[in-house]
């Protein structure tokens, strides 16, 4: 099966303090990216995400380990054309404006990709900076650096597009408009490989996603593999019932403005406590239930290891 | 192309420092403070106006080499924006060719505003246009050339101010390297002499570039000798440049 990307067995060591001493960064990572996924790479601040991606774009030389791009060696310059890549929090010329800065990066592509002006301004309304195309990046927020660094990362249409922490720093309105494009560059047959500690983010849009935990995968999959689909608990909103009777059924959370919020954790007991509020002609407001989360898993493996 | 691109915006951000300007600033007042102290001078005033306006080239041109040159790859990497650069389908030593070519095209410029400043003083003196200065000129450019390779080595690895002392000791060294051999000749024969030979021949002599003297008194330079500092010159920066890219291409960028 052909991958976008596969990396075996990474290593890194880096040397660090006046007096070096050694630390171990990846101890063999090994995933593979399949072409036109969005795969998530997840795992706590200092884990190894961004050294990862790193290696795979060729800023870091791994110790030991393989990493090919398209079935290319990664540093190759067939394998740089295929890629774009987001750094995490991107910082730019200043003194350029973001319509001169795109235009310089498109200078930095072979002629056959033949990047015209009409892309540039595309990508800028893609990111929602056409208003701002002429200001000096100086005066750009963190937000609109951010999207500035995702259209540099798109202006040469790659297959496959690498974004370290793409959503961070961004307001809500921003990370859904980013997430849109995202899960646009996917509908377009692009893959995608991103790295989050925002749990949230890879559980609405990646397909696969592995976990990194002090420089080793712990766990990779697809999401629905990872993820337990059993109900965990059920979460019902009444109203008409006192929390005393309740307790026999579950657990009574909270009561606001005469609403319980009561916690079912055995699914029998679901149907008993409908009769019961049946009976007592009380209302049920919403009725949920929980089924294991992303970040129950990592929640989970982090205080395991 | 790629190398083109990363040359013409290196040469757009060293116009927009602000250093340049103030250097700019101050080599014109000392070429033009040249006329005030020939008017203090015994003797032959327009010597003392091209001598003085031709070190003023030499040394401001050195420390703008030195103080931008030193940034220019330290700068990228500090802010990150080698990042996204490097990750593009260029090899590194574009990256680094493409940043050493940008500071020589601006320093050419400021040589050229220099240059000119110069020449229509002394043209005021002489009411002749003084076209053999301009081959005094061009050595200085050489040796531009190679202190800005230094610059740029040091700063890929140091930081901008260890740099700037490392490249400044270079440019006082390669100076004063002539004082080395006058020592070694009068030293007796021994390990002494033979470790100081060694070191004279690897410190380099930047009085190769240095026809001021003969330029400024009309003292006639054989051929040869123009050809030798050209080549030494170049070849030299070639060297320096080697150098730095074959650090760059093995630097992790964490």
């Amino acid at each position: 099966m052909e991958t976008a990307l596969k990396t075996e067995n990474l290593h890194k060591t880096f040397k660090l303090g006046f007096i070096p001493k050694k630390k171990a960064v990846l101890k063999g990572i090994s995933f593979s990216v399949i072409p036109g996924e969005i795969f998530g790479y997840l795992g706590p601040n200092g884990a190894g995400k961004t050294t990862t991606l790193k290696c795979v774009t060729g800023l870091i030389f791994p110790d030991k380990g393989n990493i090919d791009i398209f079935g290319r060696p990664h540093l190759s310059l067939e394998a740089k054309e295929k890629i774009g890549f987001l750094p995490e929090n991107p910082y730019f010329y200043d003194y350029l404006t973001a319509r001169e800065f795109l235009r310089f990066c498109s200078q930095l592509f072979p002629k056959k990709t033949k990047i015209k002006s009409p892309r540039i301004l595309e990508l800028l309304s893609l990111v929602g900076l056409k208003e701002v195309a002429d200001l000096p990046l100086r005066k750009f927020s963190k937000g609109m650096l951010q999207r500035a660094g995702f259209a540099q990362a798109l202006i040469h249409d790659p297959e496959m597009v690498i974004l370290d922490e793409p959503l961070g720093g961004l307001d809500p309105i921003g990370r859904k408009e980013l997430r849109d494009i995202i899960v646009r560059l996917k509908e377009e047959g692009k893959t995608v490989l991103l790295s989050s500690h925002i749990l949230q983010d890879i559980e609405m849009i990646c397909d696969r996603v592995a976990i990194i935990l002090n420089g080793e995968i712990i766990n990779q999959g697809s999401l629905q593999d990872l993820i337990s689909q059993k109900v965990l608990f059920t979460e019902i909103v009444l109203s008409g019932v006192e929390p005393q009777e309740l307790t026999a059924f579950g657990e009574p959370l909270s009561t606001f403005g005469g609403r319980t919020l009561l916690k079912i954790f055995e699914e029998d007991k679901i149907d008993n406590v409908l009769r019961l509020i049946h009976s007592r002609e009380a209302k049920v407001h919403s009725l949920v239930p929980r089924t294991e989360t992303l970040e129950d898993l990592f929640v989970g493996i982090v205080k395991n290891t | 192309m790629k190398i083109k691109a990363i040359a013409l915006n290196t040469f757009k951000e060293a116009i927009r420092d602000r250093v340049l300007y103030l250097l700019l600033f101050f080599a014109a007042v000392c070429i033009i403070f040249s006329r005030l102290l020939a008017l203090l001078t015994v003797g032959d005033r327009v010597k003392i106006i091209k001598d003085v306006g031709l070190s003023s080239l030499s040394f401001f041109g050195a420390l703008m080499a030195i103080i931008i040159g030193t940034q220019l790859v330290y700068k990228e990497i500090d802010k990150k924006t080698v990042f996204s650069l490097l990750s593009k389908p260029i090899h590194r030593f574009q990256f680094l060719l493409g940043k050493f070519l940008g500071l020589v095209l601006t320093l050419f410029i400021m040589m050229v505003l220099m240059s000119v400043i110069f020449l229509v003083l002394v043209f005021f003196h002489t009411f002749t246009l003084e076209w053999n200065l301009l081959a005094a000129i061009y050595f200085i450019f050489i040796e531009y050339l190679l202190v800005t390779a230094v610059a740029v080595l040091f700063s890929c690895f140091s930081t901008p101010i260890l740099s700037s002392i490392f490249s400044l000791s270079f440019y006082l060294i390669g100076h004063l390297s002539w004082g080395l051999e006058t020592l070694i000749n009068k030293m007796s024969p021994g390990l002494g002499k033979t470790l100081f030979r060694i070191l004279y021949h690897f410190l380099p002599d930047l009085q190769n570039f240095n026809f001021k003297t003969e330029i400024v008194h009309h003292i006639p330079v054989p051929a040869k000798l123009y050809i030798f500092s050209t080549v030494y010159g170049l070849f030299y920066t070639f060297f320096i440049l080697t150098l730095a890219v074959w650090i760059f291409r093995r630097r992790d960028f964490i």
